[in-house]
């Protein structure tokens, strides 16, 4: 069977909103696609040789919380560091992989990464911070392969 | 039980990693060998049978028991 592409474009820097792409990306390639991930603005965080991710439930309704906390007090500090090690622990007690496991899984399968130059530029971003992996390129190099995709994924 | 080449136990790993861990598994059998795969998680069963469907190996048994999940895949 001919190989098919997957296109997808992540734009989010949060730990919830790293998975979807890396998940997607990882599986496809196990399915024999071709997977290219394009990373721009918050998007680059999950590019970093240091992850450090986190979660906010501030601006995010939908987020289940073990106990109501009024919208005033999760912008106290501490809570998104809390939030961020309760939402760590419950994905570990679920089995759910690791971050820096399911990107080296991604790294391993050729699933190829591109930044975003211009928003690697607009946030003084080095390219020593990245991953060595990472290729750099702007919409145009997004195209090349998008444009030949059966799959093309925005999150 | 048919017989198999290899087991992978996937128990308490979530999607996507028993997938993930059953591709590098199949990727060090040669055609024609079966890899037995255990899993705990509920979505693996529809996910292995997407998973044959698309890589061409085949599922060749599929069933749950005690709230495990047992799958034999033959490679491609």
């Amino acid at each position: 069977m001919s190989e098919k592409k997957l296109a997808i474009i992540a734009t989010k820097g949060t730990l919830d909103w790293a998975y979807p792409p890396f998940i997607l990306g990882s599986t496809a390639a196990a399915l024999g696609y071709e997977v290219e991930i394009f990373f721009t603005f918050y998007g680059l965080q999950l590019l970093k040789k240091d992850l450090d991710l986190k979660v906010s439930p501030l601006g995010n309704p939908g987020m289940p919380m073990p106990f109501p906390v009024p919208v005033m007090m999760q912008a106290l500090p501490g809570m998104q560091s809390m939030m961020t090690s309760m939402m760590k622990d419950k994905m570990k007690k679920k089995g759910v992989v690791e971050l820096s496991e399911l990107r080296d899984l991604c790294v391993e399968a050729e699933v190829k990464m591109i930044a975003c130059q211009m928003t690697v530029d607009l946030f003084d971003f080095k390219h020593s911070e990245l991953l060595d992996t990472v290729e750099y390129g702007g919409a145009a190099t997004f195209f090349e392969f998008a444009g030949e995709s059966d799959i093309s994924l925005y999150m | 039980m048919a017989d198999f080449d290899q087991e992978l136990d996937a128990s308490g790993l979530n999607c996507p990693l028993p997938i993930l861990r059953a591709k590098k598994a199949l990727a060090a059998l040669s055609a024609g060998q079966v890899l037995h795969v255990i899993a705990t998680d509920p979505g693996a069963i529809k996910d292995f049978e997407a998973f044959a469907k698309q890589t061409g190996n085949e599922l060749m048994e599929s069933r749950e028991d005690g709230g495990k999940f047992y799958f034999l895949i033959k490679k491609a």
